[in-house]
């Protein structure tokens, strides 16, 4: 400190120095080892020769893309699609309102109910797939508890399905959407709401004129996180659903693991995350149009 | 006729009582003012009003109809909210205009009024702004029109121009006022600002720990406080301990005082606080209250003397041209106008 007093240099520089400007380069570069590498290698090997029975020589041919091209795995995709916005818009649909719901009770409630959600996110996709696969199965699941209050004639399996594998995402997913969707929600000032009740609306209408379109923006964001998350679920479809619910992400890891087959499995991933993107910037262009009108 | 009629009311948060067993008839076209510190459930009470809050205890009746359980969207009140609550999604129009669509109405209709409304609080032209875009008294407007859009049958505004810097506020007191006499509704103001309360009010109610401690016109609380409370909070007051005689005179730490018969007395003879307000505090050689000047400030429009009397600070407020001829340091002798001083019962001591 006694060395600046001669040339005493303005606080701002010297917090400026503390910090030196490439330390920006820092993030960048782990970005760029950890993501865009694989990613260039990844685009490398779904255009690679494949051996038969081996494994796969460098080159430059559109094989893998031109098998996908196929009705078979056009319809794999729609089903990836369809699954994870399903799983998607069911999950939101539940956990927008429990939120709102969670951000309504005393403090010490949300606290708690918070950190059980955080401690679900410790549970493995494979705990989950199999916890939830023993809960709706014949011999040990929810069956019984119908049969014996008189639902059901017996006991049956619930899975595998589309409601297990369905009920499975959802829960993967919920702790996420819910961890972004409580910050808006519960700075939302409450004067809002007493101020639509007080001017006509009922419980219901106030919910769709003031709440929805206030956190529009944070709904569509945890839609979207919530969309791409379960297109990346691979383990659930196989535990929970039926071999036509398999997913992309499903038929990405059969080929690059048990086919040896490469470069289609990069192929795969490689058009996955075009759609994804794709999907992605369209429902922020939408969200975009429609908020500019607003 | 009486428009809102209160019996009892009471609203309990675990163990505090933020309103306590308030009754008041407030009459129809009557602008009233909820006075009272911050904390003192006035806020609460304008909130049970509104039905946004359920009593403990109580009921409330509106033209002759209880309702103490009907649901707010059904009581066709208006209200302005404390942070103002406009819908930053929708623009002025449509914010105006809410309530207004939630009954139904056509587009046509609904606009035909919004325009009214934006002349009445003199914004005309404005509807396609974004509520962003406003200043804040422009904001403030929007939010008045918006409370008035259906006619409300009660209008009820909860520390409505708080947010305003002075000039701004004085100006939208005055406005406020005129547009609820042009318009007869029903209006309740919450605030802390006394000097708002005079201002605005054909009806003061002062409050203090959930408790109604006075209600009536402004100056009939001004010049007649009910207790020591009142009389701190409305205008400026000295407040002295005193000694009431059983003669008609006061002791006041060694001096008395003969008092007027225009003077109020207001309990038992006794330990009391004698309220006096500063300009009722008149100079005069023969005096009976010997001061001696502690700080003098000159304002133009008048002259503010502090004086030491004994352990206690008077404050007195003289005409430029009834100033008296003194510096620091100098006795000044006293003399209470005529009907300026009441007696009141000592304050309690805090007994829990």
């Amino acid at each position: 400190m006694s060395g600046e007093t001669v040339h005493a240099a303005p606080a701002s520089s010297v917090s400026e120095k503390a910090v030196p400007g490439w330390f920006g380069l820092v993030p960048a570069i782990t970005l760029a080892v950890l993501f865009l590498i694989p990613f260039a290698i990844m685009l490398s090997v779904s255009v690679a020769h494949r051996v038969p029975g081996g494994f796969f020589e460098p080159g430059f041919e559109w094989t893998s893309y031109e098998r996908l091209l196929s009705p078979f795995f056009g319809r794999i995709l729609y089903t990836s699609v369809a699954i994870s916005a399903g799983a998607a818009a069911i999950c939101i649909a539940l956990a927008f309102p429990f939120t709102i719901f969670l951000a309504g009770m005393r403090h010490r409630v949300q606290t708690l109910v918070l950190v059980a959600l955080l401690a679900v996110l410790s549970l493995s996709e494979v705990i989950i797939g199999f916890s939830i696969s023993t809960l709706l199965s014949r011999t040990a699941g929810i069956g019984n508890l119908f049969a014996a209050i008189g639902l059901i004639d017996g006991p049956r399996s619930y899975t595998p399905g589309l409601f297990a594998l369905m009920t499975g995402l959802c829960y993967l997913v919920f702790p996420y959407a819910v961890l972004v969707l409580y910050p808006p929600v519960s700075r939302l000032d409450p004067e809002l709401r007493d101020a639509a009740r007080m001017m006509g609306a009922g419980p219901l209408r106030t919910f769709f004129t003031v709440t929805v379109p206030l956190m529009r923006a944070p709904v569509l964001g945890a839609s979207i996180l919530v969309f791409v998350f379960t297109l990346g679920a691979f383990l659930l479809p196989q535990v929970l659903g039926r071999p036509n619910h398999w997913t992309l992400s499903v038929h990405i890891t059969d080929q690059a693991i048990f086919q040896s087959n490469l470069p289609f499995a990069a192929a795969m991933a490689i058009v996955l995350l075009l759609v994804a993107l794709l999907l992605v910037g369209l429902t922020l262009l939408l969200g975009r149009e429609s908020g500019g009108r607003r | 006729m009486t428009a809102l009629s209160l019996r009892g009311m009471s609203k309990r948060f675990g163990s505090l009582a933020a309103v306590d067993d308030v009754s008041i008839e407030i009459p129809a076209g009557c602008f009233v003012c909820l006075l009272g510190p911050s904390g003192c459930g006035k806020t609460t009470l304008l909130r049970l009003i509104a039905g946004l809050e359920e009593p403990s205890a109580g009921s409330l009746h509106a033209g002759g109809r209880e309702i103490t359980t009907l649901a707010p969207n059904r009581r066709d009140f208006g209200m302005v909210f404390q942070s103002l609550a406009l819908f930053p999604h929708l623009d002025v129009a449509d914010n105006i205009a809410y309530p207004l669509a939630i009954r139904g109405h056509g587009r046509r209709a609904r606009m035909e009024r919004v325009e009214t409304l934006l002349e009445l609080v003199q914004l005309p032209g404005l509807g396609a702004r974004r509520i962003h875009q406003l200043s804040g008294g422009q904001r403030q407007r929007v939010a008045i029109a918006r409370g008035l859009a259906i006619d409300p049958k009660v209008f009820l505004l909860d520390e409505p121009l708080s947010a305003l810097d002075a000039n701004l506020r004085e100006h939208m007191q005055v406005e406020l006022r005129q547009l609820q006499q042009r318009l007869g509704v029903t209006t309740l103001v919450v605030t802390h600002d006394q000097k708002e309360a005079l201002t605005m009010a054909d009806l003061v109610i002062v409050m203090n720990e959930g408790k109604v401690q006075q209600a009536g016109a402004p100056m009939k609380i001004y010049r007649n406080p009910a207790n020591a409370f009142v009389a701190g909070f409305i205008g400026q007051s000295n407040l002295l301990p005193c000694t009431l005689g059983s003669d008609g005179s006061v002791d006041l730490a060694g001096t008395r005082l003969a008092l007027d018969p225009q003077d109020r007395v207001k309990t038992k003879p006794g330990p009391a606080m004698l309220s006096i307000r500063p300009e009722d505090l008149r100079p005069d050689p023969q005096g009976p209250i010997t001061a001696r000047v502690a700080f003098i400030r000159d304002l133009g429009e008048s002259v503010q003397i502090a004086l030491d009397f004994g352990e206690t600070r008077l404050q007195a407020v003289f005409a430029p041209r009834e100033r008296p001829d003194v510096a620091i340091g100098d006795a000044l002798r006293l003399a209470p106008a005529p009907g300026g001083i009441v007696v009141l019962a000592p304050p309690e001591a805090p007994a829990s």
